[in-house]
């Protein structure tokens, strides 16, 4: 068993963060991660990182375009706490050394984007992501940060007690990717969940491959509420082979869509009449969508995007990495063709449920970045919000979770105060299948014996691991994980997409249904301990499917139509009876759900809902 | 296809009540022989199918190991058919290939889009990643084999520990003298000069420059390209003060340094990101000579 007093899953930016907040706050701390940290997939973002830091630009501004942006569905204290604090945790960055782009007087350089009443973005050039990575992973060199790399967590150790608030985490289990070994690692302190997003839900994404949403399974499994599920944002321009984006940047700079006839739709057919191309991201996927459930589509799939009238000399001047990608992941030449384009899943706006300080209700448990929901974004992220999240939520778990006081929290956790129970009906009994005794070890977290000190809660989490990873190695001919998945990842892309009505929301229920129960039998075909993917994908398998019924779940029960969120029989906003987050728990092995209010009270005032208008 | 099997699954579920638990399993170990016969099978027509309608497949030859498997210790290659589509990269045929013929097959890949470096492989001879080498531009058969120089963990995986050792090395972090006063304010740096270090900037440590170096591959304790370009990304920024640049310096110019490089141009060519690998380390010979610097 190893030992720390704080123990981060996850390196991408949010846990790379983490480690180095706890650090200075002088705890002992380790990060445990399935990938190698400068793998991680925040290496991705291109567009920049929002930041009020210049004159004429405030955090109070900052916090009321993440509050309408979010409409009127993410809780002030935390978004108040991101813009309060991202100025300072920006330049933290800057002084590390971070490759920002500059203006002429060696300042960083910001611009505009979607939403922003000032132009706060900071960037450094289209590859934002992959400086921040790289910046804060040599910080953790330099500090000589433990790193457990290609080590995959595969469970939490949380103590039993019959309440969720009332348990502790004392720990995770981590399987050494190299050797196929087993180890609990103690955690005294506390556990930081930063596993990232979980678009391999879809089986179109903007998301790595690894990125399969174990953290919010697990702790999901362990007890803690998972909040605002349904909210998914669908990027409207990703190539439709591989799901790589094509940055908002080709329409900032007049790219313009066109369906199979050659029709300028977004115009033509009204569907932003002010704005057309540059409307906001889930106005451009619905029109993209409209098009092809038309008929208007090509190939039945996708529309284009082109830019070719904008002329070589401008694409390449500002343009040149999209050149790059339309050539190197569609085989397509942009000055010389139209770029297929269509929406795809881009970011999970829930996740776990946290409060200001990362903490999530299980005492011990914190999450930070895409897989918590400290709820700064509500039912539609900001372009450029995501990355400043990791770096200030990262670091306030850090700081927390090694012992720094940073005040009470506003945001409740766990059932507290005035929450209100929830139903919805449907078509099958969500959660686990009867579990047979094989697949029982993976799903009781807390197995009994209060008085079992920390180190035997990590034992028996780690024994528990070692089983369920036996029997699915013993089951050689079992079904294979690929197929099980890809008939989730399908039937979400079919059914709990850009458009959710309800019949097709209740058919994917059935269909993870009948992949939970295809799951009983999965097993692994590959019998060695060395670099097992097969069993990797397996377990990550498991996590996309309870993470598939969450998001439907939440899509079902919402009903009206909110940022990202849009249903059929609901085409309205609907302030009166929802403004309010939509919590699961996992309860006995089936999810109970359950609402609590949105805090909309600020320091000094309270943010008044406004109609969204395109 | 998918209706067979859901409806097997629906029996399974409303018959197992009522029966014992060891009927149930023998009942289910049955249905699953059964499955992995015709799974069995279906692979046999896909495959032979795809190898009939020539035009429309690729043919990769691909490496195999595994220490521990029996019958898989002695490397060879398999041969995988792939249903071919317009922007079909290397990487999705050996995704295809595992997902639809073999669960084993062993390769690391995130991203999918050229940013987390690693599924850099040897591919028709040279090292690429394989998301972003399109299959269209390569000539069949396509051979995929682990990097060169670097020992196989199993198929496709090399061990990469040496690398990242060499990584570290060259203290990779940013460390500057003056800090300016007052916590938001920045350390000015001019467009010059982050154009300057930018290119060096956008490694994403896959290894492939490193695997490419014959000098590497004889010396292993050379540095490598990978390292001296992480190490001329601070070097050459101007807001490390000029005693911190004197230190990497003496990094680079040490035995096993800028000096073994011969110039042979290998790592800039298989660079995914176009970064002038030797062009930084020629730069920074010249840097260490002109800091007066011993060298060997
Ligand atoms: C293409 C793209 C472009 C984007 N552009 C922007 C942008 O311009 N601005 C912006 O603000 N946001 C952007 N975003 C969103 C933002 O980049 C992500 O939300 C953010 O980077 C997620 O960071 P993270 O630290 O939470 O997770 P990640 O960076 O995904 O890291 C997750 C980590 O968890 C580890 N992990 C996962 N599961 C396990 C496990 N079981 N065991 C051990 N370790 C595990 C992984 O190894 C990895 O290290 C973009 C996203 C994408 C996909
Ligand atoms: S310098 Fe280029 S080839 Fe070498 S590790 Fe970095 S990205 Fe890869
Ligand atoms: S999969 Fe990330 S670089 Fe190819």
């Amino acid at each position: 068993m190893y030992e720390h007093d704080v123990i981060v899953v996850g390196a991408g930016g949010a846990g790379l963060r983490a480690a180095i907040a706890a650090q200075e706050e002088g705890a002992d701390v380790a990060i445990v991660s399935k990938l190698h940290p400068v793998r991680s997939h925040t290496g991705a973002a291109e567009g920049g990182i929002n930041a009020a830091l210049r004159e004429g630009d405030s955090w109070e501004d900052h916090a009321y375009d993440t509050m309408k942006g979010s409409d009127y569905l993410g809780d002030a204290p935390a978004i108040e706490t991101l813009a309060k604090t991202s100025p300072e945790e920006v330049i933290q960055l800057e002084h590390w050394g971070m490759a920002f782009s500059r203006e002429e007087d060696g300042r960083v350089s910001q611009r505009p984007f979607g939403g922003l009443s000032f132009p706060r973005t900071t960037y450094a050039g289209a590859e934002t992501g992959h400086q921040l990575l790289h910046t804060m992973y040599e910080q953790l060199v330099k500090r000589g940060i433990e790193v457990y790399d290609e080590w995959h967590v595969l469970d939490l150790a949380v103590s039993d007690e019959e309440a969720p608030k009332d348990r502790t985490c004392h720990g995770v289990v981590g399987y050494d990717v190299q050797s196929g070994n087993i180890e609990g690692f103690r955690a005294r302190d506390g556990v930081i969940l930063a596993t990232g997003g979980l678009g391999q839900v879809y089986d179109h994404t903007t998301n790595a491959v690894s990125n399969t949403g174990d953290g919010v399974a697990m702790a999901y499994r362990a007890g803690a509420p998972i909040e605002d599920m349904e909210f998914i944002q669908f990027h409207p321009t990703t190539l439709p082979s591989t799901g790589v984006l094509i940055s908002e940047g080709v329409r900032g700079e007049g790219g313009i869509l066109y369906n199979e006839a050659g029709e300028r739709f977004m115009f033509e057919y009204g569907y932003a009449s002010n704005d057309g191309e540059l409307a906001s991201r889930d106005v451009v996927s619905r029109a993209e969508l409209n098009e092809v459930n038309a008929g208007r589509g090509i190939e039945d799939e996708y529309v284009h995007l082109d830019m070719r009238h904008l002329g070589e000399e401008r694409i390449i001047d500002r343009l040149e990495n999209i050149l790059h990608l339309a050539a190197d992941f569609e085989g397509v030449d942009a000055l010389e063709e139209p770029m297929p384009v269509k929406p795809g899943q881009h970011y999970a706006m829930g996740g776990i449920e946290t409060d200001e300080n990362g903490e999530t209700c299980i005492s011990g448990l914190y999450a930070a970045g895409e897989c918590a929901c400290a709820s700064v974004h509500g039912s539609n992220r900001l372009g450029g919000n995501a990355l400043p999240e990791l770096i200030v939520f990262g670091a306030r778990a850090g700081y927390h979770a090694a012992g720094r006081d940073l005040g009470e929290a506003e945001v409740t956790t766990g059932k507290r105060g005035d929450w209100e129970p929830g139903e919805v009906e449907t078509p099958v009994e969500p959660g686990a299948v009867e579990p047979d005794v094989e697949a029982d070890a993976s799903d009781a977290v807390a197995d009994g014996g209060s008085g079992l000190d920390s180190e035997e809660f990590v034992e028996r989490a780690t024994e528990r691991a070692t089983e369920h990873v036996e029997s699915l190695l013993a089951n050689d001919e079992g079904r294979n994980h690929a197929e099980i998945r890809a008939e989730v990842q399908q039937s979400m892309t079919e059914q709990v997409n850009v458009f959710r009505e309800e019949d097709a929301l209740k058919q994917a229920l059935r269909d993870i249904r009948e992949a939970r129960e295809a799951y009983q039998d999965v097993g692994v075909a590959d019998q060695s301990r060395t670099f097992n993917t097969d069993l990797l994908q397996t377990i990550e398998t498991r996590n996309i499917i309870d993470l598939a019924e969450a998001i439907t779940l939440g899509a079902l029960v919402r009903e009206e139509f909110r940022g990202a969120h849009w249903r059929q029989e609901y085409q309205e906003r609907d302030d009166e009876n929802w403004l309010k987050h939509t919590l699961l728990s996992w309860n006995d092995g089936s999810p109970e759900l359950w609402f609590k209010p949105v805090i909309l009270e600020g320091e000094e005032k309270r943010y008044e809902p406004k109609i969204r208008s395109y | 296809m998918s209706t067979q099997v859901s409806d097997q699954t629906d029996d399974e579920s409303s018959a197992s009540e009522a029966e014992t638990a060891p009927a149930a399993q023998q009942r289910r170990m049955e249905k699953k022989r059964q499955r992995a016969a015709e799974a069995a099978e279906k692979r046999q027509a896909d495959e032979a199918e795809a190898a009939l309608a020539d035009e429309e497949t690729y043919h990769l030859k691909v490496f195999r190991y595994d220490p521990e498997i029996e019958g898989k210790k002695e490397p060879r290659f398999d041969d995988f058919h792939v249903p071919y589509h317009k922007g079909m990269t290397v990487l999705d045929a050996l995704m295809y290939a595992r997902d639809t013929y073999d669960s084993s097959l062993t390769f690391r890949h995130s991203c999918r889009q050229a940013i987390c470096g690693s599924d850099a492989m040897f591919v028709n001879g040279s090292q690429r990643l394989c998301c972003k080498t399109q299959l269209s531009d390569l000539e069949e058969p396509v051979r995929v084999e682990p990097l060169p120089h670097a020992e196989v963990v199993k198929d496709l995986v090399v061990d990469l520990e040496h690398f990242y050792d060499q990584m570290e090395a060259v203290e990779p972090y940013f460390q500057t003298n003056d800090l300016p006063e007052g916590e938001l304010e920045e350390q000015r740096q001019s467009r010059e000069n982050r154009e300057k270090v930018k290119m060096s900037t956008r490694c994403i440590w896959c290894g492939a420059c490193m695997s490419s170096c014959n000098i590497a591959a004889g010396d292993n304790e050379y540095l490598g390209p990978a390292a001296i370009n992480k190490a001329y990304r601070f070097t050459m920024d101007e807001r490390e003060g000029e005693d911190m640049k004197q230190q990497r310096l003496e990094i680079l110019e040490q035995e096993h340094g800028v000096w073994r490089c011969q110039t042979q141009f290998s790592c800039t060519t298989v660079c995914p990101k176009d970064i002038p690998l030797t062009e930084h380390i020629q730069e920074l010979k010249r840097e260490a000579v002109k800091s007066n610097l011993k060298f060997w």
